[in-house]
């Protein structure tokens, strides 16, 4: 396995994923939904993930926390996370139902779902679903538990958390909601917080209020973030670094600022070009991306992203698929051309 | 949820008067009444009756009167004695006849339900956390016959085994000789000893039921996001499957459990012919075929407060656990 052969993880870094492979054998074919995906992020980082539907974001994550469906076939790689005691476990190889995993779920991990509305269970009172997660980890008596419910609400911002523990989720707006979702997500202070499209589902203005609460939490509790969206405004507002996806691979990464000023792919450069900006010049229509996700059953050869993309070069982008550079800074581009690209006009 | 179940109760009043009204009325639906059908049967059997006898027996027995006096003689009487009149079919106290075989009933249609539900509730949610497998099969093609073969027929199989390889004295509740004795220890035996084949037979249908429904419920609520969210706490598969989906997927067992009570009372009338049992089924069957009004329309009168109050009870445990009922 990949796990042998690889570097040691430096001790700053967190959790590291290595060429990750995940496969759903369907009736119509084999789908590499996750195709070779390989970032890490650092403690306390804040890592950005960026992709269309389809990209492979989602179930990146949720094969970090082995949480995938019971179809999905892990189809190799590795997935190394480094616990609070310094050891450090390849997630990818634990059991699914077994106690390792279970132990970390929940406690070293924590994770926030798209669906404020349906990621809650209906039958239990938000301080019941908190107190039983504190419960499970900590062996904690249902007294302390439920003062723990009520710690966390109050630092999630809920008004009145002594009334707001003993309530049920369909009483709560849907900003409310997301918010018991995080105090859940972060019962035991995990060291990693899986944001999974955590705001869009929501209105714009409950959506700032979110990302303020979770970037004020980050500083409180001093997680690293994984957060997922489509949304490159939501990444350049709570993000240190940025990781691009397209079609179960990862296009580019960089910080913030290299993703957003000196992109090297041209996913990412097409992305940013299709996101209107305040004060730009009016003369020309914003541009698209031509064309539209390929069928997952017919991944295109060579560079996955060459059909689409303006710069491709016929007889090597539609042939070979490139490989991850690396330039200066720790930016990685998966692109023939990427040091080749005529300097970006905005 | 004080306020809820006195918003229901006072609800469920109203309901019983005119429900208890509705059911004295049907009763004189048909045409004729107690005499006739009582003149038709003597004429049957080569006796006959005149004209004047006919109206001496209807004046005796108060069929004269208006329905609506006849009707408030009869509930006045069941309010203020607890009277249930006469059985003019039976010449005995409605309330004696009934309350007998009312126990007996109650004991066969609670041990069935728990039976039902200790088959149902775990082979469903097996049936639906292994999908496909080859024990989902197994159990859905018995769900398939169980719902398919005729409780009667299977009563009658399972008297036929019993019989033959067993040797078994079924049919009835009790044998012969503990049939009239009094309750003892050795009457309770012999009635546990009957009371497997009815018990199996109701179950058998039921529960073939209500793994589909259970299976169906599983698999639509073991996809909804609160599921994962329950796994990414880090509880294991069992305490996820058990708190959370099951939970919500006994939603439909609970608000129709209230109508397990009339259901027994009046739905194993078959089942309960065939076997002979003395339950209260077969005796309504009797009564509105001879239109013995006081006891047949006594008979509905119970059923449909067994009705409103089995809703409810159901009512008031679904709010228990179902918070989105509660404050709904």
């Amino acid at each position: 396995m990949a796990g042998e052969t690889l570097p040691p993880m430096p001790p700053e870094r967190l959790i590291e994923l290595n060429d990750v492979a995940v496969h759903f054998s369907l009736r119509e074919g084999l789908v590499r939904a996750v195709n070779g995906v390989s970032y890490h992020v650092n403690k306390g980082e804040v890592l950005g993930v960026v992709g269309e539907s389809g990209s492979g974001k989602s179930v990146t994550v949720r094969s970090i926390m082995r949480l995938q469906p019971k179809t999905a076939l892990d189809a190799g790689g590795a997935i190394r996370f480094r616990l609070p005691d310094g050891s450090v476990t390849e997630l990818n190889r634990l059991p699914r139902d077994g106690r390792e995993i279970r132990s970390i779920r929940g406690r070293h991990i924590g994770m926030v779902f798209q669906e404020p509305m349906t990621a809650l269970s209906p039958v239990h009172s938000i301080g019941t679903q908190i107190a039983r997660t504190y419960q499970l980890h900590t062996g904690a008596s249902k007294e302390a538990a439920r003062n723990r419910a009520i710690d966390l609400l109050a630092r999630v911002q809920m008004p009145r958390p002594r009334e707001m523990v003993d309530v049920y989720p369909h009483q709560l707006s849907g900003g409310m909601r997301q918010r018991a979702m995080i105090a859940l997500a972060l019962t035991c202070e995990p060291s990693l917080l899986i944001a999974d499209e955590p705001t869009t589902a929501l209105d714009v203005t409950t959506e700032a209020q979110i990302l303020d609460l979770l970037r004020s939490l980050q500083a409180e509790f001093g997680m690293a973030i994984i957060f997922i969206t489509h949304n490159f405004g939501v990444v350049a507002d709570i993000a240190d670094r940025v990781a691009v996806m397209y079609l179960g691979r990862v296009a580019e990464t960089g910080t913030v600022d290299q993703i957003f000023y000196h992109p090297k792919h041209p996913y990412t450069r097409a992305l940013l070009q299709s996101i209107p900006r305040l004060g730009q010049k009016r003369v020309h229509r914003l541009k698209t991306i031509p064309g539209m996700v390929p069928d997952p059953f017919n991944i295109p050869a060579g560079c996955v992203f060459h059909p689409r993309c303006e710069h491709a070069v016929a007889g090597r982008c539609d042939v070979a698929e490139p490989a991850s550079r690396t330039f200066d800074g720790g930016q990685i581009a998966r692109c023939h051309l990427a040091d080749s690209l005529p300097e970006l006009v905005s | 949820m004080v306020g809820f179940i006195i918003r229901r109760i006072a609800w469920a009043i109203p309901t019983l008067a005119f429900v208890s009204f509705i059911a004295f009325f049907i009763i004189q639906l048909p045409p004729g009444d107690y005499v006739t059908a009582y003149a038709a049967q003597l004429k049957h059997s080569g006796e006959y009756l005149s004209p004047d006898q006919e109206e001496l027996l209807r004046q005796q027995f108060g069929l004269d009167q208006p329905i609506f006096i006849q009707y408030l003689d009869w509930i006045g009487n069941i309010l203020l004695h607890g009277d249930f009149g006469r059985s003019l079919e039976w010449n005995a106290n409605v309330s004696d006849l009934i309350w007998d075989r009312l126990g007996l009933t109650l004991a066969i249609s609670t041990l069935s339900m728990i039976f039902t539900w200790a088959i149902a509730i775990p082979i469903g949610v097996y049936s639906a956390t292994r999908q496909y497998s080859f024990f989902d099969y197994v159990f859905t093609i018995f769900g398939f016959v169980g719902k398919g073969i005729p409780e009667f027929m299977l009563a009658l199989v399972l008297m036929w085994l019993g019989f033959v390889y067993f040797n078994f004295d079924v049919g009835g509740l009790f044998s012969a000789e503990y049939a009239t004795a009094p309750w003892s220890y050795d009457r309770v035996i012999d009635m546990l000893k009957h009371l497997w084949v009815p018990v199996v037979v109701l179950a058998t249908g039921g529960a073939a039921g209500l793994i589909r429904v259970m299976r169906a419920n599983m698999l639509d609520e073991m996809g909804k996001p609160y599921v994962e969210t329950a796994y990414a706490q880090g509880l294991s598969e069992r305490q996820v499957i058990w708190h959370y989906p099951v939970r919500v997927a006994l939603n439909p067992f609970i608000s129709t459990v209230g109508w397990a009570l009339p259901a027994l009372f009046s739905g194993d009338i078959i089942a309960a012919v065939v076997l002979n049992l003395p339950t209260t089924g077969p005796l309504l069957l009797k009564a509105l075929q001879m239109q013995d009004m006081y006891l047949a329309g006594s008979f509905i009168l119970i059923l449909s407060v067994f009705t409103v109050v089995g809703t409810l009870l159901s009512d008031i445990l679904l709010a228990w656990s179902d918070p989105r009922i509660r404050y709904g």
